[in-house]
Order: structure tokens, then C-alpha cells, then sequence
């Protein structure tokens, strides 16, 4: 069996390196607004992580952020059953989910801004870029559902509840574990975008377009890092969660 | 009620499988059907479970509660082997659907999800999800294929004691299942397909 590459596989050494590359180069450097030290850039998230509006700003923006994905969730996976079903309904989305995936989000985020206030707009961005990942996958896990089982069900006459949970969802966990994947990542790329560019009040992307406003690099770095550890703590947990659920099902 | 085919057509494509084909399967009795290969035996049973409409001609007395044992297993890969039989028949209990595995050979493997069991194994438990649903047509379709001469005497044995007053349809290349099974034989060749 052909061995797979895990891209993920992150090893602590060369962690490590890329850190001692970081601190040489900002050393030769010697400008801390052009790079600033790995070292100054722990030194003030520690500052950062005492202060209150820290983690008022985390919660802010995770709230709303987590939110667009749920809702994308929902939506992706409620559209793409009854695309499923209905050839129609697809054929009317199809247009609407392209436009999503290839749009830059920065256009989507200018003409939401238009529209909606800034306080709502991480909500929106993040469905709007999770949604088309959702619906596209879970789409696709319904029509590579095995016949032979669908089949099966039918002479039996199985009901539709009981398909649903013995035949469909089994089938489709792969493609919504893969799906989610995808879309945990776009949905905090996303969301921050549009923070930084809608600029709600006391949210993370605020604090990053500060920092880039005031030409502190610490900052800058220090956010980003902590959008980083959210993001993937927040990956972790969302698919423990559909884990626990597949094996529930099983 | 019997089962009546009734100049029934089909044709996928080019390839005309039946042309006006006339059969009448008695209710409660065990018709096995033998056939050689290539005369659309599967494309018979599909029909007449309601898979696959005939192009012309009609289907009586297939509108009733159904069950099969198909060519292939079609079990949920990643349910237990009890699952997969309660699946059809939630109103069984655990204790009847491990009994009746006892009675076949599969004592142990009730709680074992069927994608670690062998292929002998995964067919006895189709043939008892089949056999343990609520039905009044059963088929057949080569349902003993796979299983060992010891374990295949056992199992149509059990076939035969479970579906008692029941109308079944089996399909096989073997005339010494029809014998065990009692089943009332009719062959089909060329001639049949196209009168």
C-alpha cells in the first residue's frame, strides 16, 4: 500500500529551527518594527494574556466566528439533503456555491460591509466561506452513498429515520470530517479578515489592524499567534465532537 | 396470492432481457428457478422487488411486506452483526437474534461489527436478516454461495424451518439446494425469456 505523506506531522525540532531562523534574521535585522524577536513577541503575549480585554477579544471573536461555522453547518448540511432529493434545488445552488468559492473573501467582506454592520460581519464571512465546503462534501457523501444498501432498504422497507441513521450518515461522516477540516481553517482566515477590515470593537481583528496601524510588530505577531492556538484548539474540539458522534452512531 | 408476471418486457439498451414473459409463482411455496447465465435471472428478481419496473406487461402480487438475501451481502460494513439483523426487525429482541445466530454457527460474533467478520460469516448474517424480518416474499438470490458444505447443510436446514408458509422465490446454479430447500423447480432457458 502506497505510504501517505501526513503534511501535519509537526515535529518539535523543526519547530525549532524555523524559531533559531526567525531570531537570527530579526537579530540581523535589528529592527523590531521590521521583525521583531521570537523572545519579544512571547515576552508580550504574557503581558497581553494578563490584561482583560485579551481575552474579552478571544471570546468576541470566537463567539462570532464559531457562530458563522455552526450555521454553516446546519445550512450546508440541511442544503445539501435536499439537493440531494431535489435535482432543482441543486442546479439553483450551484451558481450561488461557485460564486463563493472563487469570489476573493475580500470582496465579500466590502460588499457585506455595505450591508451589514461590522459587529455581524465575522458571522457572515465565516458562513459564507464554510458553507460552499459543507454542502459540496456532504453533497457528495449522500450521492456516494453505496445503492446496493439504499437498494436494500428499500425491499426491506426500511424508514427513512432508520436509513437515514444506519446508511446515510456512516456514509457521509468521511466527506463532513473532511469537509469540516477545511472549513475550520477558512472560517478563522475568513472571520479575522473581516475583522481587521470591518473593524468591530474590541474584536480580535481590531487589535491586529491596531497593531498594524501603530507599527507594533510584537503585537502583530503575538495576535497572530494566539489566533493560531484558538484556531486549532477550536479545530480539535469541533472534530472530537463529530468523532464522538460518529462512534456514537456505530 | 400468487405471483403473476404477465407479458412482461425489459430491455436495457439494445439488449432485450424479457419479451413478453409469462410466469405465475405460487403463494406460500418455495420456487426455485434455475436458469443459465446470461438469461436475466437478477434482472427477474429485480422486478419483481420492485427495483426495476418492466418496460411493458404487469407485476401481481408483489405489494406486500418483502425481504431477500441478495448476491451480495449489502450489510452496513460498520454495524455489529446484531445491529444488522435488528435493522430490518427493531422489534427483536437481542436474546431471539442471538439465539437464532446460535443456531447457525455465528455463537460469538453477535456484538463483532460485520467488517471483521469472514465472508462465510457476513452471509449467514444476511441470510438471518432476511429470514427474521417481518415478511411474506422472501428471495433468494444464490443465497448459500460461499459457505462450506458442513455450514451449508446447516443453514438451509434453518432457511427451510424459518420461511414454513411463506412464498419464496430462490434463484441458484444448484439443483441439490433446490432438493434440500423443497423447492418447487422450474428451469428457464432461451425460450422462455422471448415467448
Amino acid at each position: 500500500m502506497k505510504k501517505r505523506v501526513k503534511n501535519q506531522d509537526i515535529r518539535l525540532w523543526a519547530v525549532l529551527i524555523w524559531l533559531l531562523v526567525w531570531q537570527l534574521v530579526s537579530l540581523a535585522l535589528d529592527s523590531d518594527i521590521l521583525l521583531v524577536s521570537p523572545l519579544k513577541v512571547v515576552v508580550r503575549l504574557f503581558e497581553l494574556v494578563g490584561e482583560s480585554s485579551f481575552w474579552k477579544s478571544i471570546l468576541y471573536s470566537l463567539q462570532r466566528i464559531a457562530g458563522g461555522f455552526f450555521l454553516a453547518l446546519l445550512a450546508g448540511g440541511l442544503w445539501a439533503a435536499l439537493s440531494a432529493r431535489f435535482r432543482g434545488i441543486r442546479q439553483l445552488l450551484a451558481p450561488m456555491v461557485l460564486i463563493s468559492k472563487t469570489v476573493p473573501v475580500a470582496s465579500f467582506i466590502i460588499l457585506a460591509l455595505v450591508w451589514l454592520s461590522s459587529r455581524n460581519l465575522a458571522v457572515f464571512i465565516s458562513f459564507l466561506m464554510v458553507f460552499p465546503v459543507i454542502y459540496t462534501n456532504v453533497l457528495n457523501g449522500i450521492m456516494e452513498t453505496d445503492k446496493e444498501l439504499l437498494e436494500m432498504a428499500e425491499v426491506f422497507s426500511i424508514p427513512r429515520g432508520r436509513r437515514i441513521r444506519y446508511i446515510y450518515l456512516p456514509q457521509i461522516m468521511p466527506y463532513l470530517r473532511a469537509g469540516c477540516s477545511v472549513g475550520l481553517g477558512l472560517c478563522w482566515k475568513s472571520g479575522i479578515a473581516a475583522e481587521v477590515i470591518g473593524m468591530p470593537k474590541g474584536s480580535v481583528g481590531e487589535r491586529l489592524q491596531q497593531a498594524k496601524v501603530y507599527l507594533d510588530t510584537a503585537d502583530l505577531f503575538a495576535w497572530t499567534l494566539v489566533i493560531v492556538v484558538v484556531s486549532i484548539l477550536f479545530e480539535w474540539v469541533v472534530l472530537w465532537l463529530l468523532e464522538r458522534t460518529a462512534k456514537a452512531w456505530e | 396470492m400468487d405471483i403473476v408476471l404477465n407479458q412482461v418486457s425489459k430491455a436495457f439498451g439494445e439488449k432485450q432481457i424479457f419479451n413478453q414473459f409469462s410466469i405465475t409463482f405460487p403463494e406460500k411455496e418455495i420456487t426455485g428457478i434455475m436458469a443459465p447465465s446470461g438469461f436475466g435471472k437478477t434482472t427477474l428478481l429485480r422486478m419483481l422487488m420492485g427495483l426495476c419496473p418492466p418496460d411493458h406487461g404487469s407485476i401481481l402480487g408483489i405489494d406486500c411486506k418483502k425481504s431477500a438475501v441478495f448476491q451480495e451481502d449489502r450489510l452496513c460494513r460498520q454495524l455489529t452483526a446484531l445491529t444488522n439483523i435488528r435493522l430490518t426487525n427493531p422489534k427483536l429482541t437481542n436474546e431471539e437474534v442471538e439465539k437464532a445466530m446460535e443456531a447457525v454457527g455465528l455463537d460469538s460474533c453477535a456484538h463483532q461489527p460485520v467488517r471483521e467478520l469472514s465472508g462465510g460469516m457476513c452471509r449467514r448474517v444476511a441470510i438471518l436478516r432476511a429470514l427474521l424480518s417481518e415478511y411474506e416474499l422472501l428471495f433468494l438470490d444464490e443465497p448459500f454461495k460461499g459457505l462450506d458444505e458442513k455450514t451449508k447443510e446447516l443453514v438451509m436446514a434453518d432457511t427451510k424451518r424459518r420461511c414454513q408458509g411463506k412464498t419464496v422465490i430462490l434463484v441458484t446454479h444448484d439443483g441439490t439446494e433446490l432438493e434440500a430447500m423443497g423447492a418447487k423447480t422450474v428451469i428457464l432457458g432461451p425460450e422462455e425469456q422471448a415467448k
